[in-house]
């Protein structure tokens, strides 16, 4: 708490004491809103946050055991994707997630994991937390590195039995890593 | 133009004026803007006016001239939970979403039915990537962790203890007006093209309480906050802005939020697009970069011709929008009408608004009704007389940083064609000489 809030405080309670409530509200008013709360949070523990936590930034930390490579990701696929995104990725119902290698700066630029996506881990990220849509989080971490390995296998980014998995998904370098300009300025 | 102000001033201390058709401020039969202040009367005769306003194709003839059938019997009883009128049933949300994944997609608000500036809440826009998630507020909790002193999990009942602040703001989609980018003029009504905005009255605890309680690290300059959805829609945002003003809002225009808005508890941040303002809040990380989510890199991301993309763009650009008259209204003749709209810009409060009537040869400053607020729709007004004659009508908005919004032209050779989201030009409406009204660029 800010030192002027300590004094605004500490003449709110003064004020109070002495029972003079309309200067205290004075004051009080003065203040402008209250930055403090009632520290009401509870201590998370770290079994709590290691269940919520599912976030995967750019360096992998947070990635599960397992592994997966693109042969064992063409079954997932097909059972899991091909109805939405069809059979080899190029789109259905949901958008295309191959193709578009060089396409970026044409007058038909195609926007898929291969042309756009600057970052191997938010496959990772993405098909655990989001796929498939009628039910999120079903994939095993395997099932989820395989079908990752797949996508990045028919865009040409890895090999067909190169192994994916917690080493070696952050290190993937995406084509179009270098693409994006950052607009935000604090 | 200001000029046309003075004119009429002068006229009227003169005592010369006796019609609003003496003051035109700009070509095409813009009014001046005064005629709706007190006291205009005077200035331009105001009582003897006779103001038009723009039909819907479809509207029927008045009942005959007799006693009302509803004074002769007792009404409807009370209800417990105010409904719109049975007569209002055509104003509702229009659904657009995925076939098969029904709740990815979007419902835009009817912006062409309503007027002010507040959104009814069973009006305000959607856009959810996986359905509306039924969230119990007695079990729903709140996690900030990641680069904190103290991870923390907070309860609805323990936040509801909290100071709270509330915040008139728009929240629009960062996929608002997308049809713009199309090559030729989408034929629509307002809302079904510029609907994925609304504005409301957002109350709940400034964010910046909370984060200090769990002591956030120096160097966590992001925040993540991800949704309870079936998409856990996940987002990083500058740690300044959520600190700056952001706030966990729980209450949406005085009644706690609507589930597809976010109950039991979403972030608002006033002036950034709608994808960063997490619905079903339910973790707060913070982080010392971005976690380079799907929806900052593949999504909200804006192409550029050189095959660049536009990142983390998150301020919503100027936009302003004529929406009476608009596509689908008619002029039902000549006279006198009301042009009337909103503008908005994430970079702080409208400035002002032009209007042209006359496709852009000349502007005249519309009136701003008060209060014009940051981060807030503006609701602008516009006295016009139109002649009968084909017409072009279109706004101007400047905000407060001094940010005028583009001609689509503009807009156009600044970014891409090929550009999907983030779409803020200047929109015109044609008039035809049979009163009908049409998009066109």
């Amino acid at each position: 708490m800010s030192t002027r809030a300590k004094s605004m405080r500490a003449k709110f309670i003064g004020a109070m004491t002495i029972g003079v409530f309309v200067a205290a509200f004075c004051v009080a008013s003065h203040a402008g809103p209250v930055h403090e709360g009632p520290k009401l949070g509870k201590p998370a523990t770290p079994e709590e946050i290691a269940g919520w936590d599912i976030s995967i930034p750019p360096d992998g930390s947070g990635l599960p055991k397992g592994s997966g490579d693109a042969k064992a990701g063409a079954a997932v696929y097909a059972t899991k994707c091909a109805t939405c995104h069809g059979a080899k990725g190029e789109g259905a119902s949901a958008e295309e997630l191959v193709g578009g290698k060089g396409s970026l700066a044409t007058d038909n630029p195609t926007l898929t994991v291969g042309s756009y996506w600057p970052y191997a881990t938010t496959l990772f990220d993405y098909i655990r937390r989001a796929m498939p849509a009628d039910a999120p989080f079903s994939l095993s971490a395997d099932d989820v590195y395989a079908v990752s390995a797949y996508l990045l296998y028919l865009n040409g980014i890895v090999g067909e039995s190169d192994v994916i998995d917690a080493k070696t998904l952050p290190k993937i370098q995406m084509p179009n890593r270098n693409g994006f300009i950052e607009i935000y300025r604090p | 133009m200001p000029v046309g102000g003075v004119m009429a001033r002068k006229k009227s201390q003169s005592g010369a004026l006796d019609s609003a058709a003496s003051i035109p401020v700009a070509g095409g039969g813009l009014l001046d803007r005064r005629l709706f202040l007190a006291g205009a009367g005077a200035l331009a005769g105001a009582g003897t006016l006779l103001w038009q306003r723009p039909v819907w194709a479809d509207t029927l003839a008045a009942a005959p001239f007799s006693l009302p059938p509803s004074m002769l019997h007792p009404g409807k009883p009370f209800s417990n939970y105010g409904q719109p009128s049975p007569h209002e049933k055509t104003v509702i949300r229009w659904i657009s979403a995925n076939a098969e994944v029904t709740g990815n997609g979007i419902s835009w608000t009817p912006l062409h039915d309503l007027e002010g500036t507040i959104t009814p809440n069973g009006l305000h826009f959607e856009r959810h990537h996986n359905g509306v998630p039924d969230l119990d507020p007695k079990t729903h909790r709140l996690l900030i962790h990641g680069m904190v002193t103290r991870p923390l999990t907070f309860t609805l009942d323990a936040l509801l203890r909290y100071p709270m602040e509330q915040r008139l703001v728009f929240i629009e989609c960062g996929g608002n007006s997308n049809a713009g980018w199309n090559p030729e003029p989408i034929q629509t009504k307002v809302g079904w093209f510029h609907g994925l905005v609304s504005c409301a009255e957002w109350t709940g605890v400034p964010l910046s309480i909370l984060l200090d309680e769990a002591g956030v690290d120096k160097s966590a300059s992001w925040l993540l906050a991800e949704g309870a959805d079936a998409a856990a829609v996940s987002i990083s945002i500058p740690m300044k802005k959520a600190m700056k003003d952001g706030i966990l809002a729980i209450y949406q225009n005085g009644e706690k939020l609507r589930p597809e808005n976010g109950y039991p508890m979403r972030l608002v941040l006033p002036g950034f697009e709608g994808i960063t303002q997490i619905k079903w809040l339910h973790r707060l990380k913070a982080v010392s970069s971005p976690v380079m989510t799907r929806d900052e890199t593949a999504k909200y991301t804006d192409i550029l011709p050189n095959g660049k993309a536009r990142q983390f763009i998150f301020v919503i650009e100027p936009k302003s929008l004529i929406i009476t008259p608009s596509p689908g209204m008619t002029l039902p003749g000549p006279g006198l009408y009301q042009i009337s709209g909103l503008a908005w810009s994430g970079h702080g409060k409208v400035a002002k608004v032009e209007v042209s009537a006359d496709g852009g040869k000349s502007w005249a400053e519309a009136a701003l009704q008060e209060p014009v607020l940051r981060y807030c729709f503006t609701r602008f007004r516009m006295p016009w007389r139109w002649d009968g004659k084909p017409a072009v009508l279109q706004s101007r908005i400047t905000d407060e940083a001094g940010i005028v919004q583009p001609t689509r032209e503009v807009l156009i050779a600044k970014r891409s064609p090929n550009d999907y989201f983030h779409y803020n030009a200047i929109v015109k409406w044609s008039v035809a000489d049979d009163g009908s009204i049409a998009h066109v660029y």
